[in-house]
């Protein structure tokens, strides 16, 4: 999480009753056709906020930024920005500015030229532009470019430009579309602090669709998580993780293992999950309870269970298997661990030795582990 | 193969060019010839030219002919733009397969029924026959070879440069007079040219669309020529040729030095 | 707003096609049904609308197919149809065999070798079509160049008689269409992988059959669209019969056009119009289908 740290406290609107939202989806629905883009969505949106729309390609996420936008209109419900709704608005008269994902810099303008577009199209009066835009351009480290067209920079340069283009109008909101997608890993993982820096600095609502969960993470205040047209939770990137509400986002959302069962009850209220005849319930924690014999999954990631050879003592959640299968990947060693039911779990362990005095290796039996608290148990 | 011409490639190309090349080369050679006998050589001159410029009747209809050719590719550059634009922007309407029918049916059309069809339209409507009405005739069939062209380079343009524009404040005129027909300018342009030599080059709906007092240059020619060869016309069409040539050559080579340049300018951009 | 400008974008060029386009090509449809007849205009029905409802029933009574049973029943046309048909396919084939190896050269000609290319076949489409039939006037008639050349080399002892014959029309039509035969099949050529004919030499074929059985097959679109952008023009073709063909030499263009201004038979005009145009419904949405196949086949 990279937010401000307010002097009152911690960045988060959301929390506070009295704070009103710059954004509101009010029961938005978007059909093409017979296609539901956008099914029946209501959220809130907060002025300053960095905010992800995370899911995979067809989820309805670039509908709704196009949405805010004014390229597509809601065919149900209502959009408001700052309590007035938008929907008659066209996007040329819209306190909102995008970042294309294919960026859109006009090619027959040079890098100043693209930065002033939209200036001139203001209410700016044309002495002041020239400021405005070398001010966009130190903003974004562009100066040396000014008079370059944009085929001749590179690509991470064109996305500077893109975003000081969007910029330069000081839009009330900032609609980013995969705007980091071209761009190759380390560059990305440059521009994504780039990025955060320039939103704090400026003090603009971004909102951001991305597929790449590790942006999300990264950049947002908030991710929703889109599936179908429908958003399945809004959270902050550490509670998506650690508390995902859904099958579907602990599944999106890096790496879990999932094992199905009944739900059950004790006598104080602690649920467990029953996974088959003879074995040891689950227990973890639960947000919403639910009455037993539910179907549920529960769900815990790898690096929240321990491995090692010997049996733990006092811990519920173990389980024995054999290795099946190591992937080293440098700092920790993903391990597959197959169980005699045939389960396959993975474990995470931290690299601290070297390789050649590991205990286990192919072929171990070996017991899995982990805490009452590591896992989620999830009704859907 | 990049390196060299094989034998066989190297002897197709050449049939083949000397094929397409030799016919206008004689054609070229004789309008110098001193004699009227277009076929046996007499020596060099020039004098066909000089009486080809002192005939007026050529003179009128190459006027003639460039007015019409002029006028028709703008008209027809500006409907087929539109009608580009309406073929990949508008999506469905009312009508669509018939609108793009008719966009592509000139195409195909024999010149013949073309001709034949609006001389009588002009007739039924009572129209009188001159330039005018083969500028419309010309219009018309130039403007579906213009949205072809354009309509293919459309095709191709990325459409948010066009959404970015109007996100930045343009309205949807603005947008497409500041983004969208700056770049697909090279399109338009070969589309005026396309219109312009399409114009200057046909006979057949001129013929037909024509009236007593405005005569074409292809008319002339084709009633000249039907009496036989002649070093008059062989001179004419060294002009026309050597235009054309002209035309060509310097278009291909700006637009390869704008290629070079281009590249000169991303290899300066990497650094 | 923005409903009242589409409407206007969409308005402009679709009523002008419609004027321009459809209504005369109705006017032409309306004609072949007509009459011929001794007047201004010399064709009757005439239709006349102030005579309301019964005036238009009495008019449409007086329309016939009389044209068409005519065209049908008078040999010179169906002969005019069938040796245009026959033209146009025979310098169809002929463009082919000319045109391949040129394609083929051009696609194999060193890198920086073939925008100049490119520019030497499109340099002639740019000419006017006139003058080059009218080069060949020059050359093919009984004292032209191609008889200096033939006696010359003693090919032949006594001039041959080539202008006005339909020979000439068929070297006018490979000439003038050449580069719509080119054009296709070196588009095709081009993108062929070159690694595809290694392949298949390494998989023992001869250079021959590399060709017979890669090379050929992959080409067969960018054939088949020249094929049709020759044979459709070819059929209507007015100006290489009229100047390069003799008085034997019959194409369905000329037949209209004499139809038209010698014989001043504006309705038979307008029904050998729209059997040209039904003749040619065949071959154009065949055309149609193979670039939409191309179309899909790139995606």
């Amino acid at each position: 999480m990279a937010q401000t740290q307010h002097p009152q406290g911690v960045f988060a609107p959301w929390d506070d009753p009295a704070e009103k939202p710059i954004i509101r989806f009010q029961s938005v629905s978007k059909h093409f056709g017979d296609f539901t883009a956008i099914d029946d969505l209501t959220l809130d949106i907060y002025s300053r906020e960095f905010f992800a729309l995370l899911g995979p390609s067809g989820c309805g996420k670039t509908t709704l930024m196009r949405m805010l936008a004014g390229f597509e209109a809601p065919s149900e419900g209502t959009i408001l920005l700052d309590d007035k709704d938008i929907a008659a608005v066209p996007p040329n008269q819209r306190a909102v500015n995008m970042m294309f994902q294919s960026y859109a810099l006009f090619p027959h303008l040079n890098v100043h030229d693209n930065i002033a577009f939209g200036l001139k199209r203001s209410s700016m009066p044309k002495t002041e532009i020239p400021a405005r835009v070398d001010e966009m351009l130190r903003l974004t480290r562009l100066e040396k470019f000014a008079k370059r067209k944009p085929h001749q920079i590179s690509g991470g340069q064109r996305q500077r430009v893109a975003l000081a283009r969007s910029l330069a109008k000081a839009p009330k909101l900032l609609l980013l579309d995969e705007p980091l997608g071209a761009l190759d890993k380390k560059l990305r993982n440059d521009t994504q602090f780039e990025l955060m820096d320039i939103q704090e600095r400026t003090g603009t609502t971004f909102v951001i669709v991305t597929h790449d969960q590790e942006e999300a993470m990264t950049v947002a205040s908030r991710i929703a998580v889109m599936d179908e047209g429908r958003i399945v939770q809004v959270d902050t990137p550490d509670r998506i993780y650690e508390t995902p509400n859904a099958v579907y986002v602990a599944d999106f959302i890096g790496d879990v293992n999932l094992v199905h069962g009944k739900l059950h009850n004790d006598d104080q209220g602690r649920p467990s999950v029953h996974w088959g005849e003879g074995r040891t319930p689950i227990v973890g924690s639960m947000m919403d309870p639910a009455p037993a014999g539910t179907e549920v999954h529960f769900a815990v990631r790898p690096e929240k269970i321990n491995i090692g050879t010997e049996r733990p003592r006092d811990v519920t959640n173990c389980v024995r298997g054999k290795i099946l299968d190591i992937a080293y990947l440098g700092n920790i060693s993903t391990y597959h661990v197959e169980l005699p039911s045939g389960e396959v779990f993975k474990a995470q362990a931290t690299n601290s030795r070297r390789i050649a005095r590991r205990s286990f290796t192919w072929e171990d039996t070996v017991w899995l582990w982990w805490s009452d608290t590591a896992g989620i148990i999830l009704t859907r | 193969m990049t390196g060299r011409f094989s034998w066989f490639n190297a002897t197709s190309l050449t049939f083949g060019f000397v094929f397409l090349y030799l016919p206008m080369l004689i054609l070229i050679i004789f309008s110098f010839n001193e004699s009227r006998l277009v076929t046996v050589w007499a020596g060099f001159s020039t004098k066909w030219y000089g009486e080809l410029f002192q005939n007026e009747a050529f003179l009128d209809a190459a006027w003639v002919t460039l007015k019409v050719a002029f006028w028709s590719s703008t008209f027809a550059t500006v409907l087929g733009t539109i009608a580009a634009y309406v073929m990949v922007r508008s999506g469905r309407f009312l009508g669509r397969t018939l609108f793009s029918g008719m966009i592509y049916a000139p195409l195909v059309m024999p010149e013949v029924i073309t001709g034949l069809s609006l001389l009588l339209f002009f007739i039924a409507i009572g129209m009188d026959r001159g330039a005018t009405t083969i500028i419309l005739a010309h219009t018309t069939f130039s403007m579906c070879y213009v949205s072809v062209v354009v309509s293919s380079r459309l095709a191709s343009f990325d459409r948010s440069l066009e959404e970015a524009a109007l996100d930045l404040g343009c309205t949807p005129f603005d947008a497409f007079f500041s983004v969208t027909l700056p770049i697909i300018a090279p399109a338009v342009i070969s589309g005026w040219l396309l219109a312009f030599t399409l114009s200057l080059d046909d006979l057949v709906i001129a013929s037909f669309t024509t009236g007593p007092s405005s005569t074409t240059l292809p008319i002339k020619i084709f009633s000249a020529v039907r009496l036989g060869v002649s070093p008059e016309i062989n001179a004419l069409s060294t002009i026309m040729i050597g235009l054309v040539t002209i035309g060509v050559i310097s278009a291909s080579l700006a637009s390869r030095g704008l290629i070079a340049r281009r590249e000169k300018e991303e290899r300066l951009a990497q650094k | 707003m923005t409903k009242l400008r589409r409407f206007i974008l969409i308005f402009v060029p679709y009523s002008w096609l419609v004027i321009l386009f459809l209504v005369p090509f109705g006017i032409v449809l309306k004609i072949s049904l007509s009459d011929i007849a001794i007047a201004r205009p010399p064709y009757t029905p005439i239709l006349d609308l102030s005579t309301g409802w019964a005036g238009f029933k009495e008019y449409l009574s007086q329309l016939d197919f009389e044209n068409f049973v005519f065209l049908a029943e008078d040999r010179l046309y169906f002969l005019a149809y069938l040796s245009s048909l026959k033209i146009a396919l025979i310098s169809t084939v002929l463009t082919l065999i000319v045109g391949y190896p040129i394609a083929y050269g051009m696609a194999k000609a060193p890198n920086h070798w073939r925008p100049t290319l490119m520019m030497l076949v499109i340099l002639p489409f740019w000419t006017s079509f006139l003058i080059r039939v009218y080069a060949w006037m020059g050359i093919l008639s009984q004292e032209g160049f191609l008889n200096q050349f033939l006696l010359w080399t003693g090919l032949t002892s006594a001039p041959l008689t080539i202008l006005n014959t339909d020979i000439a029309v068929y070297i006018g039509i490979v000439y003038t269409y050449l580069p719509f035969m080119i054009l296709p099949i070196y588009a095709t050529l081009e993108k062929l992988d070159d690694s595809l004919i290694e392949a298949a030499e390494d998989l023992g074929c001869s250079r021959l059959s590399a060709f017979w059985l890669v090379t050929a097959p992959l080409s067969k679109p960018g054939v088949i669209a020249g094929c049709f952008l020759v044979f459709i023009p070819a059929l209507g073709e007015f100006v290489i019969p009229s100047l390069l063909g003799g008085s034997d030499t019959i194409m369905i263009g000329k037949v209209l056009w004499d139809e038209f201004f010698s014989n001043r038979d504006w309705p038979v005009a307008s029904a050998v119009a729209i059997i040209l145009l039904l003749l040619l419904v065949i071959p154009i949405i065949l055309f149609q289908r193979n670039e939409q196949k191309n179309r899909e086949a790139n995606q």
